[in-house]
């Protein structure tokens, strides 16, 4: 769960554990918590070896900006999972938000009246990203308060919402109005949103920010807290008083906001607003939280781990390309490595429990020895 | 305590009547720190019904779990028709003649009588397809002998519950099962199912089958019985023939000396009603069963309030209705004054009444949480600064809880899974403790927890009641209903039948109280207040 909690007891000590954590290096700990940020170093390096221009300032903002992406999607997709839930619909909702974004730059048809109007960018941008929290709220009430399955209501909604593109967008790429006009009052757009402060792309700084501020979401306030106790166990949690509805139901609009913002940073990164955009996110989204250690169970999982699975699959398949690997093998390679993340994850939490039972056998047998003389069981 | 039990420990060898088809020696098992059996020798013997009692976390159903394969015991061995053999699970133990048949049914209600009777052991034809017919015949023959007259056809999910045992019982047979062991089979059945059923049974021994028995309807069981054995804290402590005991016999074995805690002689000062109960109601919304029927009680402060009764005698319902989680269908709850309707269990902690749950894997802890997380969890709200936790005050919260129920733990960063069942307890008692509440509603608060753990949680209770805490507590475990409490109201089929005064009452006056048979008042729909018991304390209304 998180860094704060649960020290791993040092192997081998009986019974009077010390309360003081354990300092010592812990070879099969750091194994566990760093498993993914080793899997991208031996990523980086086989590429590094491989290719002359994959550790280039170029490339590694191309996949920067790539990650960033989908990290922040997979940020949106941490929280549902960690719940216990999936969310499905997050790729249909990118593509929906940059579909209301590229329709309000063409300006909104004032009804009883002739005239349009041509909100400013910042108006686009809080609009459009509040349709996808729209979308995501829809998702929640659905699940928490009918108790459908997040699954079915989710791959419903990513049709909803794929099919609303298409109307929204009607056959035609919106591209040339998403500049503004400096009459209309509506510029500017790029100039924010496709912006590279201090040289890096304006996604990885919004990744940044979203990933600190999930963190101490999770780590530090209530909500955090209530989110792990309902993925781990609803009903005790609800016994505890936990708001277990209200939790299920704002995780979806945190994701549905991650979608929409990367509805617009997509948009400006592409400088259209297209049908398919955002198609296969939720996808990707869920391999990233996956790599970075979530069980799909709920209660389990880290901000941090999801970043670096969401790196994972970007140096992966960037590195790929690079080497010249046919994107027939290269799916088959990401689907791989997938598998292999949950098939280890599996594995270690298997050892892990036989570990900690046969500690615990072991100190009843001690217990028992010590209270018991030994002749009484012979008898 | 091992030393009482090698005085009565039957001797196996010497027994004349012979007949034992499984016998297991020396049976020890440790979950984690929990030793739930302590080394026991038990003999099941053909054509004859074997009873089991103990109190709950006594040790019957580790027992029963080892005989049917489900779990290995820990040290021992078993010996089937005089060979020593190890049972690698259920399918293993059923193709050896070993059947067991659980208190929740396993049977898969969308299937058919026939195919539930032939799951997973489905008959073949020569092509490699199932052979219906053959399924259906030796279905319908099965039904004929257990003078069950239901269609193989008939979906599982048509038949009533008593009907649905009787299926268990048929897909047993079906497996030519040899040894049955069956846990609790009459909690849910009415009378004339018993009958039924008890018939069945008694045709099954006349064929030679073996059966193991469990009921905490005693004297249900001591009717079926041919051979009576105790279990008391994970050891066999009592075995006798069923013709020479009494039910008297059975309870006075089953509890054993007198528990080493007892708080009869607690000062009783009582403030002013803290809970009021008036005429509540709870009917299952699936079912519509009327679980709990028109009860009435108060709870003070300072009072500890016992609710005895059976499984199945409404008391879950009545508690978890109480915290909220479940509407009532009538009736209306106070807490000091303040009725409780249409609020949830947030509002209900806030005021001042939580529950500690009948089963805390389930309902009681968030298992991949630690100790502390688990503590703070209810009352996580109150250390919040803007809008973060306050960890400063969590954590010394908890380390102030963990010291005040005295958890045995490493520390507040421990899993929670890591403690033994006692110690969960104790953090599922202290994190509603430090939501500061006025009154504690506790399920079973000592189920499944040694003798140790349950005076020092009773201590618990009796320490925070002194300070003006009520309780009102949920047992089965008559011993602790008399030793641990100011009042006991004892519940049967949803209703408060009679009231003691623990300081002057018997486990027999209790028991019958609670017993299925109609002891209770003949007026329906009347409460404790209704029929004071001659000896009700000044307490109560």
């Amino acid at each position: 769960m998180s860094t704060a909690t649960a020290p791993a007891a040092p192997p081998g000590t009986g019974t009077a554990t010390p309360a003081a954590p354990a300092r010592s290096f812990n070879l099969n700990s750091v194994l566990i918590e760093g498993r993914a940020l080793i899997a991208l170093v031996i990523i980086v390096a086989i590429f590094a070896v491989l290719s002359d221009n994959y550790l280039t300032t170029g490339n590694l903002t191309t996949i920067t900006k790539q990650v960033a992406f989908n990290a922040i999607v997979a940020l949106g997709m941490l929280m549902v999972i960690l719940n216990g839930g999936i969310d499905l619909s997050v790729g249909s909702t990118v593509g929906l938000t940059a579909a209301v974004a590229g329709n309000l730059f063409r300006g909104l048809d004032l009804p009883l009246s002739q005239a349009v109007m041509f909100p400013p960018v910042w108006v686009v941008v809080i609009l459009s990203v509040a349709v996808g929290m729209l979308v995501g709220w829809l998702n929640g009430l659905l699940i928490a308060r009918l108790n459908l399955a997040p699954f079915i209501v989710t791959l419903g909604m990513l049709y909803v919402a794929r099919g609303l593109t298409q109307v929204l967008l009607n056959g035609q790429n919106i591209t040339n109005e998403l500049s503004g006009q400096p009459y209309l009052g509506n510029t500017g757009f790029f100039d924010t949103f496709a912006s590279r402060p201090l040289g890096l792309p304006i996604s990885a700084w919004v990744m940044v920010i979203l990933a600190v501020v999930f963190s101490l979401l999770l780590t530090r306030t209530p909500f955090g807290r209530w989110l792990y106790a309902t993925g781990s166990n609803e009903r005790a949690a609800q016994l505890s008083g936990v708001p277990v509805k209200r939790v299920q139901t704002r995780i979806y609009v945190i994701s549905g906001f991650c979608a929409g913002v990367v509805g617009i940073l997509q948009m400006a990164n592409i400088s259209s607003s297209t049908a398919d955009l955002g198609q296969f996110y939720e996808l990707n989204a869920i391999a990233a939280v996956v790599i970075g250690g979530a069980a799909l169970s709920g209660g389990r999982g880290t901000v941090r781990g999801t970043i670096i699975g969401a790196f994972v699959i970007g140096f992966l398949a960037n590195g790929l390309v690079i080497v010249g690997v046919s994107p027939f093998w290269q799916q088959v390679i990401t689907g791989a490595v997938i598998i292999l993340a949950v098939a280890v994850d599996q594995i270690q939490q298997i050892i892990q429990r036989r570990r900690s039972a046969r500690r615990a056998v072991a100190t009843a047998t001690a217990a028992n020895r010590g209270a018991t003389p030994p002749a009484a069981s012979r008898a | 305590m091992s030393t009482g039990t090698v005085e009565v420990r039957p001797a196996p060898a010497a027994d004349p009547d012979g007949d034992v088809v499984l016998r297991a020696v020396d049976i020890a098992k440790t979950y984690g720190v929990t030793r739930a059996l302590k080394g026991v020798n038990f003999e099941v013997r053909r054509g004859q019904v074997t009873v089991l009692f103990g109190e709950n976390g006594a040790g019957k159903s580790t027992l029963m779990k080892i005989l049917s394969g489900v779990e290995q015991p820990s040290a021992g061995q078993l010996v089937l028709d005089g060979e020593p053999v190890t049972l690698a699970g259920t399918s293993d133990a059923v193709e050896r003649g070993i059947s067991i048949i659980h208190q929740e049914l396993n049977l898969c209600a969308n299937l058919s009588v026939r195919d539930n009777v032939f799951i997973g052991r489905e008959l073949r034809t020569r092509t490699g397809g199932v052979d219906y017919a053959r399924e259906r015949r030796i279905t319908e023959e099965l039904m004929r002998r257990l003078e069950e007259p239901i269609a193989a056809s008939t979906l599982v999910q048509d038949l009533r519950v008593g009907q649905q045992q009787i299926i268990e019982i048929a897909r047993a047979l079906a497996a030519d099962t040899r040894i049955l062991i069956m846990d609790e089979p009459t909690s849910a059945l009415s009378a004339s199912e018993v009958e039924v059923l008890f018939k069945v049974i008694r045709d099954l021994t006349a064929n030679g089958v073996a059966i193991v028995y469990i009921s905490h309807h005693l004297e249900e069981a001591i009717e079926i019985a041919d051979h009576a054995v105790v279990f008391r804290d994970g050891e066999l402590v009592a075995a006798e023939r069923a013709s020479d005991i009494d039910l008297s016999w059975v309870v006075r074995q089953m509890v054993g000396r007198e528990a080493d805690y007892d708080f009869r002689d607690e000062p009783r000062e009582f403030g002013e009603v803290a809970l009021s109960i008036q005429g509540v109601t709870v009917a299952e919304l699936d079912t519509g069963r009327v679980a709990v029927d028109n009860v009435s009680l108060d709870v003070r402060q300072g009072e500890i309030v016992c609710l005895y009764g059976l499984m199945g005698a409404g008391r879950t319902e009545l508690m978890e209705a109480l915290a909220g989680r479940d509407q009532l269908s009538g009736g209306r709850v106070l807490l000091s004054g303040t009725d409780l309707d249409g609020r949830g269990i947030a509002e209900r902690i806030e005021l001042g009444l939580g529950l500690v749950p009948e089963d805390r894997q389930r309902d009681g802890l968030v298992q991949m949480m630690s100790v502390g997380a688990n503590l703070s969890l209810p009352s996580l709200l109150s250390t919040v600064k803007r809008w973060f936790i306050g960890r400063g005050a969590e954590r010394a919260a908890v380390e102030r809880e963990i010291s005040d129920v005295r958890v045995k733990t490493a520390g507040p960063g421990a899993l929670i899974t890591s403690l033994s069942g006692g110690n969960q307890q104790k953090v599922v008692i202290g994190k509603m403790l430090l939501t500061d509440p006025t009154v504690l509603l506790l399920d079973e608060p000592t189920r499944g927890i040694d003798v140790g753990a349950k005076g020092e949680i009773f201590s618990l209770l009796f320490r925070e009641a002194a300070r003006g805490l009520g309780v009102l507590y949920v047992t089965s475990e008559v011993g602790e209903a008399i030793t641990a409490s100011h009042r006991v109201l004892v519940m049967s089929k949803g209703r408060i039948v009679r009231e003691f005064d623990p300081r002057s009452c018997s486990r027999d006056d209790i028991m019958a109280a609670s017993g299925e048979h109609d002891t209770a008042p003949a007026h329906p729909g009347s409460t404790a207040s209704g029929h004071p018991s001659d000896d009700a304390n000044g307490a109560s209304r």
